[in-house]
C-alpha cells in the first residue's frame, strides 16, 4: 500500500476515534451510539464526493468542476420531486426507504447519462460555455423542483430550508444502510476501473488509440457519479464546493495522476476533512450546522481563486 | 420599431387580465357601489399591477446598464452578487437594528448591493481578457458564495422565510397599496439611465474608446453601479429577487434593433413589464387559487432562454 | 495491409472526402500530402478510428475498424492525432508507460518496463523522465507522445503531422527512426507538409485535394512540378539530389 494513502487512512482512524471518544459521559452507550451512526454518515458522504468529484473531473477532462457545480446535485432533487409528482397517486412517496431509493438512482443515472454525455460530447471545444451551461441547468433543475414542490403542495414552504444547504449533522438513519451499499458498490467498482480511467485522462485521441473504449467508459463513469452524487443529496443535501476541495487535497498530494491512488487518496481526505470539521465545529466551537456553510464558502472562494487564475482546465 | 408596438399592445390587455384576476371575486358591474370590491381593486389588484410593471422595466433597464458597465451580454444584477448584496445588507439590518425606518433599510440595502457589483468589477478586471464567458460563470459563483452567507445567517437568526423571498423566488402576493411605492424609485433609477443612454452605450465601446470621445469614463462607471444597486435594492426590498429579467430581455431586443440604447431601451423596459406580467399572471394562474412565486416561474422560463442565448449566438462580448 | 474502399465523409453537408480508394503497403513509409483542407487528417483519423466511418470500408490487416473491438486494434495499429494535450498532469515516463496498457490493461509486466525504456532512450527522452509533460518544451513534449506511440509496438503506425514542434536535427532523426521500422517490416502512414521529408524518406506519397486522391505513386512519380504545380496552385520547381527529388517549393 502507498505510504501517503496509509497515513491518510491512520489520520482518519484517528479523527474518527476522536469523534467517538471525545468527552464522552456517563450514558456512553447511548452517546456511542448516536455518534457511530453520525459518523457512518460523515464518512459515506464524504468518500462519495470525494470519489464522484475526481471521476468527474477525469470524464470532463476538467480539474476545476464538481458534479455539483453542473447541476448533477439539483438534477436529484428534481427527479426526486418529479417522481413523487408522477407517481404520487400510486403511493410512490410510501415506499420502504430502500426501494424508493433505488429507483431514484436508477432514475438519476439514466438521466446523467444522457445530459451530461451529450453536454460533455458537445462541450469538448468550449470550456466555459460547456461549465456555464451546466450552472444554469443547475438554477433550472432547482426551479422546476421548486415550483413541482409548490405545485403539489401550495403551502409548502418547508422547500427553500432543505433544499438551501447542507447538514452533515442531520443524516437519515434509515436511509444511511441502503445509501452506504449503494455508495461501497460504486467506489469498489471505480477502484476496479482505475486503470482504465488513467488511460481515459490522456484525451479522447490517446485514449482510442490505446484501445480504450471511450464512449462506454464516459456512460459508465458518468453512471459511477450519478450513484455517488445520489448518495450523498439524499444523504445530507446538495454541497456544490466541497469536492473541489477534497479533489484539489488528493492531487496535490498524490502528485501522481494514477485513479488506483487517487480515489482512495479523495475518499479518505473527504472522510478526513468532515469528521475533522466536525470534531471542531460541534465540540470545539459548540455551532452544529456550521461546518457546511464554511466548506462551501472557502469551497466557493477557491473556485473562484481557481477561475481568476485562468486555470479552466 | 414594431418589436416596440408589439410589446406596446401586449401590455395593455395583460395589465387588464392582472387587474381582473385574483382569489377573491370582484363584481365589475356594480364595482362603483360595491366598496368592498372597490376595496379590493384599489387597495390589492391595481398596486400589484403597478408593482409588476415597474419591477419589469426597471430591472430589465438595470440589465442593460450592467451589461453595458461590464461589456459583456450573459451578465444581470441577478447572477453577479448584486441581488445577494442586497439580501445581506436587507439581513444586516433587521437582525442588527429592527426597528430601523423603512428609509434605512433601503439605503442599508442599496449599499449591500453596491459592494457586491463593486466586488464583482474588481474580480472580472483580473480575468483573462478574451475569455468572455468565464464573466458569468465568476458572477454565479460570487452570487453562490454570497447566497450561501445570507443563508446562513438568515438560518441561524430564523429569518430563512424572508431569505428566501429575498433571494431567489420573488414574488407579488404580499403587495398592496402603501407597501410597493419604493419600486417608484426602482423606476426613476431606471428613468435616469435613459437620460444618460448615449454615455452608457459609448462606455460599452470600452474605456478607450469612450475616453476618446471625451467621456468621463469613471463617472459614467459611477452613475451605472448607482442605477443597478438603486434598482436591485428597492425591488428586493419590496418584492424579493426576480431573476433573469435583466438577462433575457436586453438580448432579445439587442437581436431584434441593436445596442442604440437611446431608442432600444423604452422596448427594453416595455419588454421587461410585459415578461413579469404575463410570469406573474402564469404564476397566479397554474395553481389558482393559490400562487407560485413569480421568481420560481422566471427562474425555469429564463434559464431555457439563457440556454437558448447561450447556445445560439456566437460568444461575443 | 490497409485498405480503403470507397470512403467518403462529410461534416454538415461539406464534403470532406469523396470516394477514396487507396491501398497503403506494410514494410513502407507512406506519405499523405496536400494542401490545407485536402482531408489528410480526416483520412488518417477515419484509419485510426478516431472518427466514426460514414461512408465505405476501412479494414488494418484484416481488421475492419468499424467492427473490430478497440482493444484488438490498438495491438495492431497506433496513431498520434497533431494536437494532444494530455487531461492529467503526468510525466514523460508515466506517458510513455500508456503506450504499454493495450497490452498489460493496467498490470505492467518486466518486458514492459523494458520496452518503456527502450522508447525512452530512442527519442533521447531519458534525461527528462521524471519531467512533468507541462514543464517541458514543445517538442520534448511531441517527443514523448511519438515514444509513447513507438512502445505500443504495433504493426502500423500512423502520425499526423509529428514533425511540428520539432527542430531539424529531431525531425530527421524522427524520419530515420521511422525508415529503420519500416525496414523490420512496419508500416507507417504519416501527414507531412513539408513535401520534401516525403521526397527524401518516403516509399509511396499519396496527393489529396479537395478530398479526393489526385497522384499516388513513387515519390518520382508523384513528386513533379505538374503534380506539385496542379496541387498547390503554385509553380514549383523540382531537381534531384542523390537519386531523390528536391522540391524547391521556398523559392
Amino acid at each position: 500500500m502507498d505510504r501517503r494513502v496509509a497515513a491518510l487512512a491512520l489520520v482518519l482512524l484517528a479523527a474518527s476515534a476522536a469523534y467517538l471518544l471525545w468527552g464522552i459521559g456517563g450514558n456512553w452507550r447511548f452517546v456511542l451510539g448516536l455518534r457511530a451512526g453520525k459518523l457512518a454518515g460523515m464518512l459515506v458522504v464524504g468518500a462519495s464526493i470525494g470519489v464522484a468529484t475526481i471521476l468527474f473531473q477525469t470524464v470532463s477532462q476538467n480539474r476545476i468542476l464538481t458534479p455539483a457545480i453542473m447541476g448533477f446535485d439539483a438534477l436529484y432533487v428534481l427527479l426526486q420531486t418529479a417522481l413523487v409528482a408522477a407517481l404520487g397517486v400510486t403511493g410512490f412517496a410510501m415506499l420502504p426507504v430502500g426501494t424508493k431509493f433505488a429507483a431514484e438512482v436508477a432514475v438519476m443515472a439514466l438521466a446523467a447519462m444522457a445530459l451530461f454525455g451529450l453536454l460533455l460530447g458537445r462541450g469538448a471545444q468550449d470550456v466555459a460555455r460547456m461549465i456555464l451551461t451546466g450552472v444554469i441547468l443547475g438554477i433550472l433543475f432547482r426551479s422546476l423542483a421548486g415550483f413541482l414542490a409548490r405545485v403539489m403542495d401550495p403551502n409548502a414552504f418547508a422547500i427553500v430550508q432543505a433544499e438551501s444547504f447542507a447538514s452533515f449533522s442531520r443524516i437519515d438513519g434509515a436511509l444511511l444502510p441502503w445509501a452506504a451499499g449503494a455508495a461501497a458498490l460504486a467506489v469498489l467498482a471505480a477502484f476496479r476501473l482505475s486503470s482504465r480511467l488513467d488511460v481515459m485522462a490522456l484525451g479522447r485521441p490517446v485514449a482510442v488509440s490505446l484501445g480504450l473504449r471511450y464512449e462506454a467508459m464516459t456512460f459508465a463513469t458518468l453512471a459511477l457519479v450519478a450513484v455517488l452524487v445520489s448518495v450523498s443529496t439524499a444523504l445530507v443535501g446538495p454541497v456544490t464546493f466541497f469536492g473541489l476541495i477534497v479533489s484539489g487535497l488528493a492531487h496535490s498530494l498524490i502528485a501522481s495522476a494514477r485513479h488506483a491512488l487517487l480515489l482512495p487518496a479523495a475518499a479518505l481526505i473527504g472522510g478526513a476533512i468532515l469528521v475533522i470539521g466536525q470534531l471542531v465545529f460541534e465540540r470545539v466551537l459548540g455551532l452544529q450546522s456550521a461546518l457546511s456553510v464554511v466548506v462551501e464558502f472557502v469551497g466557493g472562494l477557491f473556485f473562484l481563486w481557481l477561475l481568476l487564475k485562468g486555470r479552466i482546465r | 420599431m414594431r418589436l416596440a408596438l408589439i410589446l406596446g399592445a401586449a401590455l395593455l390587455p395583460l395589465s387588464l387580465a392582472s387587474v381582473m384576476i385574483g382569489a377573491a371575486s370582484v363584481d365589475w358591474a356594480h364595482i362603483a357601489s360595491d366598496p368592498q370590491a372597490f376595496l379590493i381593486v384599489t387597495v390589492s389588484r391595481v398596486p400589484r399591477t403597478v408593482a409588476v410593471i415597474l419591477t419589469g422595466a426597471a430591472l430589465a433597464v438595470a440589465g442593460v446598464v450592467m451589461q453595458q458597465i461590464v461589456r459583456n451580454r450573459f451578465v444581470e444584477p441577478g447572477t453577479v452578487g448584486t441581488a445577494e448584496g442586497a439580501a445581506l445588507g436587507l439581513l444586516a439590518v433587521t437582525v442588527l437594528a429592527p426597528a430601523a425606518p423603512i428609509w434605512a433599510k433601503m439605503l442599508v440595502a442599496s449599499l449591500g448591493a453596491l459592494a457586491a457589483t463593486a466586488i464583482f468589477l474588481a474580480l472580472i478586471r483580473r480575468l483573462p481578457p478574451r475569455e468572455v464567458l468565464l464573466v458569468p460563470l465568476v458572477g454565479l459563483v460570487l452570487a453562490g458564495v454570497l447566497q450561501a452567507g445570507v443563508t446562513f445567517i438568515g438560518w441561524q437568526t430564523d429569518l430563512l422565510q424572508y431569505v428566501g423571498i429575498w433571494l431567489m423566488t420573488g414574488e407579488f402576493s404580499g403587495v398592496i397599496a402603501g407597501r410597493y411605492e419604493l419600486l417608484w424609485i426602482a423606476a426613476a433609477a431606471a428613468a435616469l439611465a435613459w437620460f444618460a443612454a448615449d454615455q452608457f452605450a459609448i462606455l460599452g465601446l470600452g474605456e478607450e474608446a469612450a475616453t476618446g470621445l471625451g467621456l468621463n469614463h469613471r463617472a459614467v462607471m459611477r452613475l451605472g453601479l448607482l442605477v443597478v444597486s438603486v434598482v436591485t435594492a428597492m425591488v428586493v426590498v419590496s418584492v424579493g429577487m426576480v431573476p433573469f429579467v435583466g438577462l433575457v430581455v436586453p438580448n432579445i431586443v439587442a437581436r431584434v434593433m441593436g445596442d442604440n440604447l437611446r431608442a432600444s431601451l423604452p422596448v427594453v423596459a416595455t419588454g421587461g413589464a410585459a415578461l413579469v406580467l404575463a410570469c406573474d399572471l402564469l404564476a397566479r394562474l397554474v395553481r389558482y387559487p393559490y400562487e407560485v412565486p413569480v421568481g420560481t416561474v422566471l427562474g425555469i422560463l429564463g434559464s431555457v432562454l439563457f440556454l437558448w442565448l447561450l447556445h445560439r449566438a456566437p460568444a461575443r462580448g | 495491409m490497409i485498405r480503403i474502399d470507397n470512403v467518403s465523409h462529410r461534416i454538415g453537408t461539406a464534403p470532406i472526402l469523396q470516394g477514396i480508394d487507396l491501398t497503403l503497403l506494410p514494410n513502407s513509409v507512406t506519405a499523405l500530402i496536400g494542401p490545407n483542407g485536402a482531408g489528410k487528417s480526416t483520412l488518417l483519423n477515419l484509419i485510426g478510428r478516431l472518427i466514426p466511418l460514414q461512408e465505405g470500408r476501412i479494414s488494418v490487416d484484416g481488421h475492419d475498424v468499424t467492427t473490430t473491438p478497440s482493444r484488438q486494434l490498438a495491438k495492431v495499429m497506433a496513431i498520434l492525432g497533431q494536437t494532444h494535450h494530455a487531461g492529467s498532469r503526468l510525466r514523460v515516463r508515466e506517458l510513455v508507460a500508456f503506450g504499454r496498457w493495450p497490452h498489460h490493461l493496467g498490470r505492467p509486466r518486466p518486458e514492459d518496463q523494458a520496452a518503456v525504456e527502450a522508447a525512452l532512450v530512442q527519442f533521447d527522452l531519458a534525461g527528462l523522465a521524471e519531467r512533468f509533460l507541462d514543464e517541458v518544451s514543445g517538442g520534448q513534449r511531441q517527443r514523448a507522445f511519438l515514444a509513447m506511440c513507438i512502445a505500443q509496438d504495433t504493426d502500423w503506425l500512423l502520425l499526423d503531422e509529428p514533425l511540428n514542434n520539432l527542430d531539424m536535427a529531431h525531425a530527421r532523426a524522427l524520419m530515420a527512426r521511422l525508415h529503420g521500422l519500416r525496414s523490420a517490416g512496419r508500416g507507417i502512414v504519416v501527414v507531412v507538409h513539408e513535401v520534401n521529408y516525403a521526397a527524401a524518406w518516403a516509399d509511396h506519397v499519396v496527393a489529396l485535394k479537395g478530398g479526393r486522391v489526385v497522384a499516388e505513386g513513387t515519390p518520382h512519380q508523384v513528386l513533379t512540378p505538374e503534380v506539385l504545380g496542379q496541387l498547390y496552385d503554385m509553380e514549383i520547381r523540382v531537381t534531384e539530389l542523390d537519386g531523390r527529388p528536391l522540391i524547391l517549393h521556398h523559392v
